[in-house]
């Protein structure tokens, strides 16, 4: 089964790739790295089962990182929808300093 | 059962929920409403929790579930809601034609060269060597216990980091979300 | 990465051995309990309000520079009998309970070591999980059970008990009597921690603790500025020691590869025989055990540390924690008998320091004072013992001071608390502590006045009591190691080995005799002579009730017969060298290096020399101070003249606070303030570092920031196709 898992892994994240480039509400686009992500724990545990369990405890650290960079995240689009009264990306430029 | 149905069984389940996980996201990625897209997502998740079991990772099936599906997403649905965003937009989010066609060619793109790059030999400088004393989960040592020894002595300055990473991003969400006093500029 | 248990098919791994990490949990279950109750108000403002009677018996003693004489505040009042805590019957249960549990485990395991005694040539490690496990260094959280580890237990449960006994009458009105033995239950938690770790990084912790207890049980009545003043001195004076054990830890890390004593011996036994690197080891690991146990340089703590309560002062700073350097010593016995040089330097310093705070303890007038610089010069000869490679004498001592030293000062905090409650009774508020406010204590406190004699008899060298045969030894050692020994054939800063061992030799009878004259002294002052409380008071003067009295009697007797567990072959026969035959398997290693393989004999003849020697000079000792110092002359506290000449300096303890002041304190002040704040910090890491580093982010970032066009889709594009291109470059190598 790890051709499989591989190649599924592989279309999830080749899924979420194009997720990230069509849309612009910044939610869609944080969940679109979230399945990124997802597709990427499936590639660990599915080498886990070949080289070794390290596989599994990096899937955990993975989990981790995600719930973080959503808390922060989330908080971000929080705070910019309160100034611009919008999540899509092409009214936000905050970024220009 | 019998011992040939198993794998049988087995293998017909693994397809299953992997067609279903491809099949939910692409409905995730073309849905206009956040909601139902996140609905969608969460559909992945389970599926993939599934995969997970079948490979012999139950724990990290069990979480997957709990922290991803249970916690991650329930974030994402409650941050749709707090902003009003529920209903699709009276204009679609997704980007024009010529944004598509783009998108869908660095899409293929990637997906050849991951496929290229998983049958690639790498030369031994670029791979990660194996943690000395972890072997190939063999699945009759206990679930949780041969995840949680290499957590707790090989990576446990690893851990350590990711705890405070959290305590981080804990004091960075608040601080962020927190409406600013008008009056304290 | 888990370790097996060392101890896999010992002969103690199916005893009750097993369970010897409850050892060390009762009393950190006390300490717990102890705790929570002493959040419970006292019903009566706490120490912090000094007008609250919070000051205990020894409540008002001075700190630094501590003349003895002109102690005015005596921080009683009347409510003073109202502050008993609401738990105290509760406490009174927990805390010496804890303890006696612990005592008993401790025998019952001694016990078991004893019936399988041949067995037991291998210490029994007890694995409990693993502590530190970080890259090379893995360091488990074990107990090392042998037969040097049980006798300190012995010692530390059972005088312990004791302490915590006699505490339960002593501080009975004290409203943080709760918090006293939480204190006192933490501190033998880390006391055993120390005893029984199986590793320096254990020890370490149990050092480190010790410590945290000793400056929290200094400092215990701290509404008092010079308590607190006291338990912050003895900190830091420590902290100083621990620099040298914690080098000595990286050296053996980065040399030997292991921290466990085990180890560590097996790794010297291969280093070369005075070899720079053992002996740069040892003396880290003696300026370690200079802090910890009150040697030259660091014994400045100590004095300073009897503003605690005095069964503190009798259970830590006299009894177990001080003793520490010569366990950790006789720990790495093997270590040290590798470097000859670093041996001497021991020894020699001991013996500075036993005729050095002798001098000292002749003129001091506080009855704590005259003990404290008697117990830093008994640690002296301690060091001396096992500076010369005779590591069971060292501890034969350790055992025997304890004993006495602990009942001295049991037997001063029964005077103390007399002398304090018949004050109290006439509202006076002169000092309890000193001697020349006492006299004639013998008709009111007949029992602590004989035991307080055979505890004096007993730390002079008297024969038959237990002081006798471990100073005996000591000295004998020293002796026997002139000739033949490594240390003999050593050089030490240039003077052969020999000697060096006949100067410390002789400094040991001097000191011997100056202890002989100062313990007389005090006796002489404290329970003979005329009474001078004064009229009303004497009245009052009662002894101690039996809680108090129980645990004297019982060291009483120790301090009388402890010495036969370890008499000379010379004369006892078949009962001699018990305790050296039951650490044999221990220390023999570290010993057999320093004699040879044949070991060293002296002459029959010799010995009996020696011995006359050293009885002759206590009893000369004894005979100076009975002939020559008059109790009746001597006029109380308040009236007394102001010292001249020598007098002066040896109650002012030669001076070396106030030299100590002059040359590191202020100096470090004054680079610290200029250099290191001024300077360096609001210089140099303010100025240049934090501020520079933000002015060179915020010009990179000014420059970068006119590349970007602030939006987030058109980032997404660009990091993804940087991607695309890193893959490709992988793809199609």
């Amino acid at each position: 089964m790890l051709a499989e898992s591989l190649a599924l892994s592989a279309l999830l994240f080749t899924i979420g790739v194009v997720g990230v480039l069509t849309r612009r509400n910044a939610i869609i686009l944080f969940m679109c790295v979230e399945l990124m992500l997802n597709a990427v724990n499936l590639s660990f545990v599915a080498l886990s089962k070949v080289h070794g369990v390290g596989g599994q405890v990096f899937v955990i650290f993975v989990m981790t990182v995600a719930a973080a960079e959503a808390a922060v995240g989330l908080a971000i689009i929080i705070a910019i929808f309160r100034h611009r009264q919008s999540v899509n990306l092409e009214d936000i430029n905050l970024l220009k300093g | 059962m019998s011992n040939e149905f198993v794998p049988l069984f087995y293998g017909f389940n693994f397809y299953l929920f992997g067609l279903i996980a491809i099949a939910s996201a692409l409905l995730f990625v073309t849905r206009k409403s956040p909601v139902a897209a996140a609905m969608w997502l969460v559909n992945v998740m389970f599926c993939l929790a599934a995969l997970y079991v079948m490979l012999d990772a139950q724990f990290i099936g069990a979480i997957q579930v709990i922290v991803y599906a249970g916690a991650i997403m329930v974030v994402f649905l409650f941050v749709v809601m707090l902003l009003n965003l529920g209903h699709a937009g009276a204009v679609s989010d997704l980007r024009g034609n010529a944004g598509r066609l783009a998108a869908g060619f660095v899409g293929l793109a990637m997906l050849a060269e991951v496929m290229v790059l998983a049958r690639t030999k790498f030369p031994d400088a670029m791979t990660l060597k194996a943690v000395h004393g972890l072997g190939p989960v063999d699945g009759t040592a206990g679930v949780i216990g041969p995840i949680a020894g290499p957590l707790f002595n090989e990576y446990l300055l690893a851990f350590e980091l990711t705890s405070m990473l959290l305590l981080t991003a804990i004091v960075g969400a608040v601080v962020i979300g927190k409406k600013r006093n008008p009056d304290a500029r | 990465m888990q370790t097996e248990p060392l101890a896999t098919g010992h002969p103690l791994a199916d005893t009750i051995a097993r369970f010897a990490w409850l050892i060390p949990v009762f009393p950190l279950v006390g300490f717990v309990l102890n705790g929570l109750l002493s959040l419970r108000a006292a019903g009566h403002p706490g120490p912090a309000d000094p007008s609250a009677g919070g000051h205990g018996h020894d409540g008002h003693h001075r700190g630094t520079g501590g003349t003895g004489d002109g102690h005015a505040d005596h921080g009683h009042d009347d409510g003073h009998h109202a502050a008993r805590h609401p738990a105290a019957a509760l406490v009174s249960l927990i805390g010496p309970g804890v303890l006696a549990l612990s005592f008993a485990m401790t025998l019952a395991i001694l016990y078991q070591v004893w019936v399988v005694d041949n067995a037991l040539r291998e210490p029994y490690v007890l694995t409990l999980f693993s502590w530190m496990p970080a890259g090379k260094l893995s360091v488990d959280a074990a107990f090392q059970i042998d037969q040097l580890s049980l006798v300190m237990m012995s010692i530390v449960t059972g005088i312990g008990t004791l302490i915590h006994i006699f505490s339960v009458g002593y501080m009975q009105d004290d409203p943080g009597y709760p918090r006293y033995f939480a204190y006192l239950n933490l501190f033998i938690f880390f006391m055993l921690l120390l005893v029984m770790g199986s590793s320096y990084p254990l020890m370490f912790v149990g050092w480190e603790g010790v410590g945290l207890c000793s400056y929290l049980l200094i400092g215990f009545w701290f509404s008092d500025k010079a308590n607190a003043d006291a338990g912050k001195k003895a900190f830091i004076v420590n902290r100083i020691g621990d620099f040298g054990f914690l080098v000595a830890m990286f050296l053996m890390f980065a040399n030997f590869g292991t921290l466990t004593f085990a180890g560590v011996g097996e790794a010297a036994m291969g280093a070369q025989l005075g070899g720079a690197l053992v002996t740069a080891i040892c003396l880290f690991l003696f300026l370690g055990a200079t802090g910890k146990s009150a040697q030259i340089p660091l014994f400045v703590w100590l004095p300073d540390a009897m503003a605690g309560p005095t069964p503190v002062s009798a259970l830590i700073h006299a009894a177990t924690m001080v003793t520490a350097g010569v366990y950790l010593i006789a720990r790495s016995a093997v270590l040290f008998s590798m470097a000859p040089v670093a041996q001497l330097t021991v020894a020699v310093v001991g013996a500075l320091t036993a005729v050095f705070a002798a001098t000292i303890g002749l003129k001091q007038w506080d009855i704590k004072k005259v003990l404290a610089y008697s117990t830093v010069s008994q640690l002296g000869y301690m060091f001396v013992g096992v500076g010369v490679g005779a590591y069971s004498a060292g501890v034969f001592h350790l055992m025997t001071h304890a004993f006495f030293k602990a009942l001295l000062f049991l037997g001063s905090g029964s005077v103390i608390y007399a002398m304090h409650k018949a004050y109290h009774a006439t509202h006076s508020h002169e000092d309890a502590q000193d001697m020349r406010n006492m006299g004639g204590l013998r008709k009111h406190m007949p029992v602590t006045f004989v035991l307080m004699w055979i505890a004096t008899l007993s730390i002079a060298g008297i024969p038959p009591f237990s002081g006798f045969f471990s100073k005996d030894e000591i000295l004998a050692s020293v002796f026997a190691r002139t000739h033949g020994s490594t240390l003999a054939e050593a050089h030490w800063l240039g003077i052969p080995g020999s000697v060096v061992l006949y100067g410390v030799y002789v400094l040991g009878l001097a000191a011997a005799l100056m202890t002989a004259i100062y313990m007389t002294r005090m006796m002489l002052y404290t329970f003979h002579g005329p009474n001078r409380t004064g009229e009303k008071e004497a009245a009052h003067l009662k002894e101690a009730p039996w809680i108090m009295t129980g645990p004297l009697v019982v060291l009483g007797v120790l301090s009388a017969v402890g010495g036969f567990v370890n008499m000379p072959a010379l004369y006892a026969g078949e009962y001699s060298e018990q305790l050296h035959a039951w650490l044999e398997p221990v220390l023999a290693e570290g010993t057999g290096i320093t004699l040879g393989e044949e070991g060293l004999h002296l002459s029959h003849a010799t010995e009996w020399t020696l011995i006359a020697i050293a009885i002759a000079i206590a009893a000369i000792g004894i005979a100076i101070a009975w002939t020559r110092l008059k109790p009746e002359a001597l006029v109380a506290a308040k009236d007394a003249k102001a010292e001249e000449g020598i007098e002066k300096t040896l109650l002012h303890k030669w001076y070396v606070d106030e030299a100590y002041d002059k040359t590191v304190v202020k100096p470090t002040l004054g680079i610290s303030r200029t250099l290191l704040w001024k300077g360096i910090d609001t210089g140099i890491i303010d100025g240049l570092l934090v501020n520079g580093s933000a002015l060179v982010v915020r010009a990179v970032g000014w420059a970068g920031s006119q590349l970007q066009s602030g939006r987030v889709g058109t980032y997404a594009w660009v990091l993804l196709i940087g991607v695309l291109s890193v893959l490709s470059a992988f793809s199609f190598r």
